[in-house]
């Protein structure tokens, strides 16, 4: 099974599909028979608590740990079944925020945004410097060329490191708990960037979070990890899913354990008896 | 243990409860047949800290295993709270590596592990193999400048270390050498011990080990560092293979460097054997070099280059191995620099044993 999965054949596949996935690690699996489907230029927010195999699905989705079953396709390809060489031409289709930015600390935040360029295009030297300090400025670290990593902040990382994503101007961007180690503005201000850059490029943007605040805040389609199920236990709007929603795992983690989780001493009756 | 008007017991903490401070044992207390709730009374408790808790915990343990309630309403209620959080049970996790074997399943499980090890290192080899092919056809994904820096801190950076080392190494070697010479009047050899001992093995461990220590852990810790902040993954994610892009620069620069830094080591050794035949032994510099010349042969100094040339490689591929395979935790950075120097060392000594025996049969 290597080519064009999708129900519609007229229609153009979509950037991600995840047929009958299985996630595992060795003989631990993590989620098993996992199936869906991310649409063009749509947000897409994978949620669940932490230790819930998301990060474990993202490493599926750029390509960076085959499935232990089942199968990605992206562009209705099975990524898998391509060839190194392919493969790696796939993977540059797509651009990755990392939970820690992961920008190379050896390189300025410059360079960081323009080795992809010098090693995939044959764009001039004075092109690339302009296309860093554009992609710099877009996320509003105009004139930061020159720094380091270490010598700039943890939100100017992700920002830096988002730049960089962007240096090849991909289809797919993925950001891996875009607001992790953040203060509210700075993540509520990257949430913002998300969602300006998607509406102005028209990227597929898979969002991989926890963080209530931002999977409100950037909204689009969701699927909701389950560790106790090891499935997806919910998929729909976050908005919907917490009106609607029956899970009671779910709704535990949309509405921060509140929904029943008490402590014993504090409980409705009052009692508190162990 | 007191009894209260229902029937039931009841137990008193009074005083200051503090650590440090002796406290009596759960076992000491006489449960009263068939009691049903146990209460709490903490009217004439004053002072409290962890210590308190550290006996309610296994009381209620002990409650629990009796099958006996405790009403904790006569806690303070810092001290109920604290309690519930310490006698809440978390969900187990499911881990691998709590799995109970036997002896044969334990020899089974670490066969597997040294099986895979062995494998790993095998597709480390091989992969690297293929990336020098690459470059040598001009396909590799390795920049000049990579090469050109890292070759710069396995080279000249590493010029001090090593003309300390040498010297001290090469003086260390004639004056131990001079004292069973000194017995039968042929110090004059020492200079033919340090010729030969240097330049055919002496230096190329030398230069080895302190590489080992220096750059081949550096590697480790850097690519083991990028490895926890993501970075190879970062690399990987954009179709830059890893091992082009980062081990090829450091595994030709230690290959590279190794030969170059071992004949400077070998005429700092030199130096240093010199200094001890001119000034402790008494000869004249020239007819020190002629006894060198005449007991040296090239081919020493060739084994020893040689010897060094398989030295870097190996402690490219260690120190690359070892931070490539880390974990993702700042203590895997330091087990894969210390796993990195430990293999560099140990696999010199193999191939050091190797040489030494090839050589001699082969006469060389």
């Amino acid at each position: 099974m290597a080519e064009n999965t999708t129900s519609d054949r007229n229609s153009p596949p979509p950037p991600i599909e995840v047929r009958d996935l299985t996630m595992a690690y060795d003989e631990r699996v993590i989620i098993r028979d996992m199936n869906f489907v991310v649409p063009a230029g749509e947000i897409f927010i994978v949620m669940g608590g932490s230790g819930c195999g998301k990060s474990t699905l993202l490493r599926h989705l750029i390509g960076l740990m085959a499935p232990a079953q089942g199968w990605v396709f992206r562009d209705g390809v099975d990524f898998w079944a391509l060839s190194g060489a392919e493969q790696d031409r796939m993977k540059r289709r797509s651009g990755i925020l990392f939970q820690g930015g992961a920008l190379w600390s050896a390189m300025t935040l410059a360079e960081n945004i323009a080795l992809p360029l010098r090693e995939f295009t044959r764009y001039r030297e004075k092109e690339i410097r302009e296309i860093c300090e554009l992609k710099l400025s877009l996320v509003g670290l105009a004139g930061f060329g020159d720094y380091y990593p270490a010598a700039i902040s943890g939100g100017m990382r992700k920002r830096a490191s988002l730049a960089r994503a962007m240096a090849l101007d991909p289809e797919v961007l993925f950001f891996d708990e875009p607001s992790a180690g953040l203060d509210p503005v700075s993540a509520r201000r990257l949430d913002e960037l998300i969602l300006a850059l998607r509406e102005s490029l028209g990227a597929t943007v898979v969002v991989i979070t926890h963080d209530l605040a931002s999977i409100f805040a950037i909204g689009g389609m969701a699927i909701f990890l389950d560790s106790g199920s090891k499935s997806i236990a919910a998929r729909g709007r976050p908005q919907e899913l917490l009106d609607q929603g029956s899970n009671p795992a779910l709704l535990d983690f949309l509405t921060r354990g509140e929904r029943h989780t008490r402590l014993p001493a504090a409980r409705a009756d009052g009692s508190s008896k162990v | 243990m007191a009894v209260s008007p229902d029937g039931g017991p009841v137990l008193a903490l009074a005083g200051e409860w503090q650590l440090g401070r002796p406290r009596p044992a759960v076992s000491q207390l006489a449960w009263p047949e068939e009691a049903q709730r146990l209460r709490l009374d903490c009217q004439a408790l004053r002072q409290w800290d962890s210590s308190i808790l550290l006996y309610l915990r296994p009381l209620w343990e002990e409650c629990q295993r009796r099958g006996i309630a405790i009403d904790l309403d006569g806690l303070p209620p810092g001290l109920r709270r604290l309690l519930v959080l310490a006698t809440a049970v978390a969900a187990p996790l499911e881990r691998d590596d709590l799995t109970e074997d036997g002896f044969v399943g334990r020899v089974g499980e670490s066969s597997r592990q040294v099986l895979v090890a062995v494998l790993r290192v095998c597709s480390f080899v091989g992969e690297l193999c293929v990336a020098v092919l690459k470059l040598l056809v001009g396909r590799a994904r390795m920049r000049l400048c990579d090469l050109i820096t890292e070759s710069a801190k396995a080279g000249y950076q590493a010029l001090f270390i090593v003309s300390l080392i040498g010297y001290l190494i090469g003086l260390i070697l004639a004056f131990i050498g001079a004292i069973p010479l000194k017995w039968f009047g042929a110090q004059i050899y020492t200079a033919s011990l340090i010729g030969i001992g240097m330049l055919r093995l002496m230096a190329a461990v030398m230069v080895g080990v302190v590489m080992a220590g220096r750059t081949a852990a550096s590697f480790a810790a850097e690519l083991g560092t990028m490895q926890t902040n993501e970075e190879i993954d970062a690399l990987r994610c954009m179709g830059v293979p890893p091992m082009e892009f980062l081990v090829l620069p450091r595994f030709l620069a230690m290959t590279l460097m190794m030969p170059l830094l071992c004949v400077y080591g070998d005429i700092l050794s030199l130096a240093g054997g010199l200094t001890v035949g001119v000034f402790y032994l008494g000869f004249g510099t020239v007819e020190f070099w002629e006894q060198l010349v005449l007991t040296t042969r090239l081919e020493d100094l060739y084994v020893g280059v040689f010897t060094s040339w398989i030295f870097g490689m190996l402690l490219g591929i260690c120190g690359c191995y070892q931070g490539m395979n880390c974990g993702r935790d700042s203590a895997a950075v330091g087990r894969a620099t210390t796993a990195a120097v430990v293999s560099s060392i140990v696999c010199m000594v193999i191939a050091t044993a190797l040489i030494t025996v090839l050589t001699v049969l082969w006469k060389i």
